[in-house]
């Protein structure tokens, strides 16, 4: 009688996708295949120069084109006190640049016209006079004496500093400097880089004049916020907005944020009351949307001389360009990078951060990572492995004696986090073992006498998931809960909705696999939906690797609802009362008569045709969840590379991931999301970089110039896991999209300086390109990527 | 200045220079007018409502707008509809014939090749291609078709794997229609 779990698609099966059936052939549905009946184009025209008063706006000729409905400038906006838009980190954003253009990109006017053929003729019409202003392009700059101020706008702004913050425990760790036999420092760049999922970003904007009611389908991870931040900001009426976000085509966090375009679209279509469709072209999306890191570090390890880390201190200053408009909802200023060093027993730390407002693009965006926790991962691990290096210890033994030990949980980090379980010796033990790492380090020193670099690196990484519970984390004060929503139809077939929005992770597949478990009904028949605010529940949408700590949670929550209510009706149909059944996988049982049952097909027949007296009828529930705590993965990573002294190219030999992302829903998907986080993490430390010249021109505005790995250059990878359930999560998940391109990233870093070794190298930034690995080959000295920090604090 | 912004009136031009291809389309021969800066990809996806074939970077880089010309993967974001004249095109809605999903889509689906689906219409064109001129190709020879596709999600390594085992299903197709041949 009882349900085999795998079979019906629960917990652990290797379901294949249910979205994959329309993609496979086509029939995706991605918001630039919407057609809707009488719908314009709208194009915008960007900004050439980074830093410039505008000084005028000739449209006249825009206008004159056949075909061009509408031309749309700041001068216009300002009329309605719309140039400016609030942000996500509380600063202002121009929609349309007003005053003058703040980097290279900025939008300055929208044309709308009859075919977007026509608004790209019209754009290229349309004349500004700009008076060129003086660049910045890095904190040092931004923060040099006599530096233009960037954002003259803000009445109180005198200078380019966004914030200043700090955490931890200053004095605390003073004295644990001053107690070390050691003390080793790294100065870093984490370079800009951009999430670049291949579909851009775009918007139809539809505004009935007739109903007063306003539908945008867009390109959003988030459409429950958008809605709210119409509501809020154009003060439209919310239950006559209506956000469809349809498939994605990736997303990694540049489709969180609100950006100008949607804003104009959306004022389009209201002054036009037609639809109005944008879609941005890849420069576009390179050089305006969404960026992720761009942050320099100074950092410090106080040192026992067996390698015991006594206390840490940390300095950032990060760029944010132009308008302070981070997409991330803690309430940190600076994210979660002080969860760095999370997995270790140390006892202080102390954190001070600064940022810096620059001429470069805005929106700082966690790309693919919950906010900073990539930069906390990559710092605290080169930090770890350079001190190991000084102090002539290995590399794995330093992690060894530093991790939290497996009973010391709940552990509370140096800055004030409360990790709640892991094995991170076990993880780093299969590591080794499965890359073989005594035998490696035997090959390299063989390989070494007939001149070849061959290194290894490791990398640990935890990643606080789940944002996030309403003590750290809000966006515009509301709460990060997720929600879930589930009708069971009488003939025990289900509905479910989330408050999610999938973008590749395959929703659609393991939601109805934690209903399969937590009722016994096939996964094959619950269909789930999610991005349209109209049908599903209000949540925050998917970044973070938050969907299945909080939206999964949810959809366990909502299932035991139900599963509450069909054990009243069960106790009803056998006649017995509640006491005396019992549940397995997808029946009610008799205890006394364990072949006396009802299946919950059969209860939620009755729940439609045969309901106990002063019983609603009915089979359906919703859940909000609000996470009591964030989630902790662990991952290790551990590479071989080889290094090409001629060239200084460098070729991973082998790579090692063994991931604990708590109990697998599905672990075909699990690994999917492993591997494409693992390529991610490849291409940031050996190719993918966003920068920029003196005067602020972004190198890096097409897929020319932005160099991404192809199947070619990337890598292979072997995954193991270890399952340490998360205590407080109803199935012990704890999330997985993004920890390999958080741990990532330093493993790469790890092994190449690794090769480098004796060379009195400590440090390249990334990328890792062969120029900068040969010039710190042959001459003998570190790297670095960009101006170094300032370091007079 | 002139005024910010004014609602114009006159409706499209009609003497929009236009001219006359014939295309034959996953095996369906259309004649069409067509603007001579149409590129293919628009005319593909609005003109002939096939939004399967998807538009990424605008420079022939992501591969995502990847179709059939004759057999061979070309990026339709950077042709013009004009020069398909006289041509067969394939998208990726002519991969599924009336006895069921080609072995290629199979091979994606079955090895979780895809993840947000945006990429793979381009991505399954070029394996086609491939495996039309190649059925038994090593992974290095796969990895080097797709090097003009990019993929964000995945990593690479499952679309290989479906590759391969699209291959595999290929060759064992073709050994059971030989074997039932008369």
């Amino acid at each position: 009688m009882t349900v085999d779990e795998v079979k019906i698609g629960g917990l652990g099966a290797r379901r294949r996708r249910v979205e994959d059936n329309r993609f496979i052939r086509g029939m995706g549905n991605y918001v630039d295949d919407i057609t809707l009946p009488g719908m314009l184009h709208m194009e915008i025209l960007r900004s050439p120069l980074a830093h410039a008063r505008i000084k005028s706006i000739d449209t006249s000729a825009a206008l004159a084109i056949p075909g061009v409905q509408l031309v749309l400038t700041g001068e216009l906006l300002a009329s309605r006190n719309l140039a400016w838009m609030p942000t996500l980190s509380y600063d202002t954003q121009a929609v349309l640049a007003t005053d003058k253009v703040r980097f290279q990109g900025q939008e300055v006017a929208c044309v709308v016209a009859d075919d977007p053929y026509i608004a790209k003729d019209a754009c290229e019409a349309i004349v500004v006079d700009y008076e060129a202003l003086p660049v910045i392009v890095n904190p040092t700059q931004a923060t040099a004496n006599g530096a233009p101020v960037i954002r003259d706008d803000k009445e109180n702004q005198h200078d380019n500093v966004v914030f200043d913050w700090e955490v931890g425990d200053k004095d605390g760790t003073d004295r644990a400097f001053a107690a070390a036999d050691a003390v080793s420092e790294l100065e870093l760049h984490y370079p800009r880089s951009h999430p670049s999922p291949i579909e851009t970003c775009g918007s139809i904007a539809d505004f009935d004049r007739a109903t007063s009611k306003l539908t945008v389908y867009m390109t959003s991870q988030a459409p429950h916020i958008i809605r709210a931040a119409v509501a809020m900001v154009a003060e439209l009426p919310e239950h006559m907005i209506r956000i469809v976000s349809p498939d994605l085509g990736g997303g990694f966090g540049n489709k969180v944020p609100i950006y100008p375009g949607y804003v104009v679209s959306i004022l389009a279509s209201i002054l036009l009351e037609r639809p109005v469709k944008w879609i941005e072209d890849k420069t576009g999306n390179l050089i305006s949307t969404g960026f992720g890191r761009d942050i320099y570090l100074r950092g410090q390890m106080a040192l026992r001389n067996d390698g015991k880390i006594l206390g840490v201190r940390m300095h950032t200053d990060s760029d944010h360009g132009a308008f302070f408009s981070d997409a991330q909802p803690s309430k940190f200023k600076i994210g979660l990078m002080h969860a760095a060093f999370a997995c270790y027993d140390i006892p202080v730390a102390h954190l001070t951060a600064r940022g810096v407002y620059t001429n470069k693009a805005p929106g700082g965006v966690a790309y693919r990572c919950s906010f900073r926790i990539t930069e906390a991962m990559f710092f605290q691990e080169r930090m770890v492995q350079a001190a190991a290096e000084d102090l002539g210890i290995d590399q794995a033994e330093i992690r060894r004696l530093n991790f939290v030990k497996d009973d010391d949980f709940p552990h509370r980090t140096p800055f004030g986090f409360l990790t709640d379980s892991g094995q991170y010796g076990k993880c780093l033990e299969i590591g080794l073992e499965a890359i073989g790492y005594e035998d490696f380090l035997k090959q390299k020193e063989e390989a070494r006498k007939n001149g070849r670099l061959l290194g290894i690196g490791i990398s640990t990484m935890t990643e606080p998931l789940g944002a996030g519970n309403s003590r750290e984390y809000d966006i515009l004060g509301i709460k990060m809960f997720d929600s879930a929503e589930l009708r069971v139809h009488m003939t025990g077939k289900a509905l479910l909705r989330t408050g999610a929005k999938s973008q590749g992770q395959g929703h659609e597949t393991t939601w109805a696999q934690i209903v399969a478990h937590e009722l016994g009904i096939p996964a094959d028949d619950v269909v789930v939906e999610e991005g349209d605010t109209d049908t599903a529940p209000f949540g925050m949408g998917t970044y973070a690797s938050r969907s299945t700590p909080v939206a999964g949670a949810a959809v366990s929550m909502v299932s035991r609802k139900i599963r509450a209510k069909a054990r009243k009706i069960a106790a009803h149909l056998l006649e017995v009362s509640e006491e005396d059944i019992e549940w397995e996988l997808g029946r009610f049982y008799l205890r006394s008569s364990p072949d006396s049952g009802v299946t919950i097909q059969e209860c939620a027949m009755a729940a439609y045709t045969n309901i106990p007296d002063g019983m609603e009828p009915g089979l359906e529930n919703n859940a909000y969840y609000d996470p009591p705590n964030l989630t902790w993965p662990f991952g290790c990573y551990i590479t071989t590379v080889e290094v090409d002294p001629l060239t200084g190219v460098w070729d991973v030999l082998n790579f090692v991931a063994v991931d604990d992302c708590g109990v697998r829903i599905n672990p075909m998907i699990v690994e999917g999301q492993i591997m494409g986080g693992l390529a991610e993490a490849y291409a940031m430390a050996n190719m993918q970089f966003i920068t920029f010249d003196s005067e602020g021109n972004c190198v890096g505005s097409n897929y020319m110039d932005y160099l991404l790995p192809t199947a070619w250059e990337t890598p292979g990878f072997e995954l193991h896991e270890v399952v340490t359930p998360c205590p407080h999560h109803p199935i012990g998940a704890k999330g997985v999209g993004e920890c390999a391109t958080v741990g990532g990233p330093a493993a790469f870093v790890n092994a190449v300086i690794d090769a480098l070794k004796g060379t009195g190298v400590r440090n390249i930034d990334m990328p890792l390109l062969p120029d900068r690995v040969y010039e710190a080959l042959t001459e003998g000295h570190d790297v670095s990527g960009s101006p170094p920090i300032r370091t007079d604090r | 200045m002139t005024s910010l912004f004014e609602v114009v009136t006159t409706e499209t031009p009609v003497d929009t220079p236009v001219r006359r291809i014939t295309v034959t389309v996953n095996g369906k021969k259309q004649t069409l007018d067509v603007e001579p800066r149409l590129l293919l990809a628009h005319l593909i996806r609005q003109g002939l409502e096939l939004t399967g074939t998807h538009i990424g970077c605008d420079t022939t880089h992501c591969g995502a707008c990847t179709v059939l010309i004759d057999g061979s993967p070309v990026k339709s974001c950077t042709m013009f509809a004009v020069q398909a004249d006289g041509h067969e095109v394939t998208t990726v809605e002519g991969l599924t014939s009336a006895s069921g999903l080609d072995p290629i889509q199979e091979g994606f689906r079955d090895e979780h090749g895809l993840q947000c689906g945006f990429c793979t219409p381009g991505m399954m064109l070029t394996a086609k291609a491939l495996l039309d001129e190649n059925p038994d190709p090593t992974e290095d020879e796969v990895r080097w078709a797709l090097s003009g596709n990019l993929c964000r999600c995945t990593g690479y390594q499952n679309i290989v794997k479906s590759v391969l085992v699209a291959a595999a299903l290929l060759r064992a197709k073709d050994n059971v229609e030989e074997d039932e041949a008369p």
